[in-house]
């Protein structure tokens, strides 16, 4: 839910601008001609600046350890009991404060930017936040701490290499994955009452009001573009277009019931939606948690691929800390852990024979639920399984991600 | 010394209340009638470039979203007025000595945040909730209905969370009222609709229009029942403004936005207040 103000202040406010109307009256014109002119909003820094060579340094050189980090997640990224978390504390001494503050990528930067932009902390040193629109924003205002990577060795030890490989952070200079996933459709077959195969699903007249979709732009656009048959990462403004077109035609059908943050997974649950945009790990751990029985599925057009990155804002308090929470993550028997929990797809390679370690100390129902972790396409995804997946639209220029903005934000706010 | 003072004491007393409004009314106003002027994109930052075409750009884009919180506004109030009246009405001419127990149990749900209570609505309506659950599984329900997402529920919730600020002032005019008043129309022979509409509801309206001023403004520019109840397709001007400030940092059309707001509530106020003939019914109002 994005109320992030106190409605009850913005009735007062909306109350006593009409009371008070005499107000304005007394303000006097000159007054009002001097602060419009008064200089603009300042920026938050130059789009496309890349890190000085001496950045890393420059930044680290005075940081030391405070014992404690606090950290702001997404919902649904870690096991409610925090195993990983525990043994962090009891082998390091650090405590965590672990917060799932985090819904969506749009309103999280909006709601961080002004703290960064004066320089203060916003109170985490730690956070996960994906490729993306924004994920340009925070590093191209040099709201994101250079990474250390002589503080990173497991990292550099297991990491699959290819992260290093992603466009939005060439050589991970401000952020490692914490793991990726995959943006396909969950739905439910008892309400829906066949199997989901492909996009145009989303647009069946027979789930009249039952279909939801993500809010979040890039997530909306690249459905709409993939259900046209176009590659989102090689759309231009004319796809960009047509996409929205198609976006439109079903919320005005009435098929749309509406479109969702997170919150997508508890309209899922409570029956609201049948069939939804979704993320690959939610749908597995809801159905363990709530003994729902949803499905998840790639569709035959394709799903998209993403990665949630760890990334440490320049005002943390205490980056020494997080930094070495961020390594300990790399460790093989915790990256293990993890992705057990969250099936989401896990950046340390070594950890799929950790879980078969694991399942083989397993007997019965458990033994088979983890062994079918472990050969997860979800979760360690092979190579046939990528051909099927879509990376996100890279903007080089402002001025494009503002024709996006400019074309798929009006279909969210309807 | 003593003159002095005496002369300069209603300015100290108007002094606090007088900086209030500077520092929380007259700076935001200013500041944002400067933003909703200036152009750019929240990494490189926003220039003062007198660029009035964001209003054109504004209303164009999101007229249906003004119209339609209007209509959701106008007639979240007529219901009020409905549902208000009588209930004011009865605690005031009849509520004898429990009048107070009687409001306190009217604003007793109002103790809990506007938000919760909201939510816990969603929760009651929901599709296969409490309330359509059962409907449903005997059939009396397609299994498709749904209350949620639909203008009915936003509307709905709009007067839920509004009733008191309509019922309070109603109630204050209605009691105001000398019962011999009343009773001296009867004698003149006033039937008691008469007697009802020659001077019950003469005296009761400045109630009523103060509680319209505290409903139609609020709830035409709220953003909480259609965010929480709402669906895309119920979106109001308010949820815009909120979503171009928070999350997408296009301060210049959120500020634009939030100006039309406000001149469109001040022109429909004032327009209102002519159409009652009063012209002193904002001072009536304020007695």
């Amino acid at each position: 839910m994005p109320n992030n103000i106190d409605p009850a202040l913005l009735r007062g406010l909306t109350q006593r601008r009409l009371g008070r109307r005499d107000a304005l009256r007394m303000g006097g014109v000159s007054a009002l001609a001097m602060a419009l002119a008064a200089c603009g909003v300042k920026g938050t820094g130059t789009p496309a600046a890349s890190a000085a060579p001496d950045a890393v340094a420059k930044f680290w050189a005075d940081k030391a350890s405070t014992k404690h980090v606090d950290f702001a997640n997404w919902p649904l990224y870690m096991d409610p009991k925090k195993p990983e978390l525990k043994k962090f504390t009891a082998e390091t001494g650090i405590s965590v404060n672990y917060q799932e503050v985090i819904q969506e990528m749009g309103p999280w930067f909006a709601k961080v930017q002004p703290q960064l932009k004066a320089g203060q902390s916003i109170g985490y040193d730690l956070m996960v936040i994906t490729n993306g629109i924004q994920f340009g924003q925070f590093k191209d205002s040099g709201f994101l701490a250079p990474l250390d990577h002589s503080k990173l060795p497991n990292y550099a030890a297991n990491a699959a290499k290819s992260y290093a490989n992603e466009a939005f952070d060439p050589g991970n200079q401000y952020s490692v994955p914490w793991t990726s996933g995959i943006t396909g459709i969950a739905y439910d077959p008892a309400k829906t009452g066949r199997e989901i195969t492909k996009l145009a699903d989303l647009w069946d007249p027979a789930f009249k009001g039952k279909v939801g979709m993500f809010s979040d732009t890039q997530e909306l656009g690249n459905f709409g573009m993939m259900a046209l048959g176009v590659d989102p990462a090689k759309s231009t403004e004319d796809d960009w277009k047509k996409a929205a077109e198609k976006l439109k035609e079903q919320k005005s059908s009435g098929v749309l019931r509406n479109y969702y943050d997170q919150s997508y997974i508890d309209a899922l649950g409570k029956g609201e939606v049948w069939i939804t945009q979704a993320w690959s790990g939610d749908v597995f751990q809801k159905n363990v948690s709530d003994g729902t029985n949803f499905k998840f599925v790639i569709p035959a057009e394709g799903g998209t691929i993403w990665t949630d990155n760890f990334a440490i804002p320049v005002t943390a308090k205490s980056p020494v800390d997080a930094i070495t929470l961020i390594d300990f993550f790399y460790k093989t028997d915790i990256a293990a852990s993890l992705a057990e929990y969250i099936n989401y797809v896990c950046p340390v390679p070594a950890a799929q024979q950790q879980i078969k370690t694991d399942a083989s100390k397993l007997t019965g129902k458990e033994k088979t639920a983890m062994e079918a972790i472990a050969d997860s396409p979800l979760v360690f995804p092979v190579e046939a399984d990528y051909s099927k997946l879509h990376y996100y639209r890279d903007f080089p220029t402002v001025a494009e991600q503002q024709a996006y903005q400019k074309i798929f934000e009006p279909i969210v706010l309807g | 010394m003593s003159t002095l003072r005496r002369n300069l004491a209603p300015y100290f007393l108007v002094l606090p209340g007088g900086l209030w409004l500077l520092l929380f009314f007259a700076v935001p106003m200013i500041t944002m009638l400067s933003l909703s002027l200036q152009q750019g994109d929240v990494v490189s930052g926003f220039s003062f470039t007198g660029h009035w075409q964001t209003y054109t750009d504004a209303i164009v884009n999101y007229r249906t979203q003004i119209v339609r919180s209007l209509i959701y506004g106008a007639i979240a109030t007529i219901a009020l007025i409905v549902l208000a009246f009588p209930v004011a009405y009865w605690i005031a001419f009849y509520g004898g000595r429990r009048k107070s127990t009687y409001l306190f149990l009217l604003l007793l749900p109002f103790f809990v945040s506007f938000v919760l209570r909201t939510i816990s609505w969603r929760q009651i309506l929901t599709d296969e909730g409490m309330l359509l659950g059962p409907l449903k599984s005997i059939h009396l329900l397609p299994a498709d209905f749904h209350v949620l997402g639909t203008p009915v529920a936003v509307i709905f919730g709009l007067i839920y969370n509004f009733l008191p600020f309509m019922v309070l002032p109603v109630y204050v005019a209605l009691e105001r009222i000398d019962p011999r008043v009343v009773e001296a129309a009867r004698d003149l022979y006033a039937n008691p609709a008469t007697a009802f509409r020659k001077v019950v509801l003469p005296l009761a309206l400045p109630g009523v229009f103060a509680g319209v001023l505290m409903t139609f403004v609020p709830a035409s520019a709220d953003y909480v029942d259609s965010a929480v109840l709402g669906s895309s397709s119920t979106t109001m001007i308010g949820q815009v403004i909120q979503a171009q400030y928070l999350v997408n940092s296009d301060y210049p059309t959120a500020s634009a936005l939030s100006f039309v707001l406000m001149a469109v509530l001040l022109v429909g106020v004032f327009a209102y207040a002519r159409a009652l003939g009063t012209e002193d019914v904002m001072k009536v109002a304020a007695r």
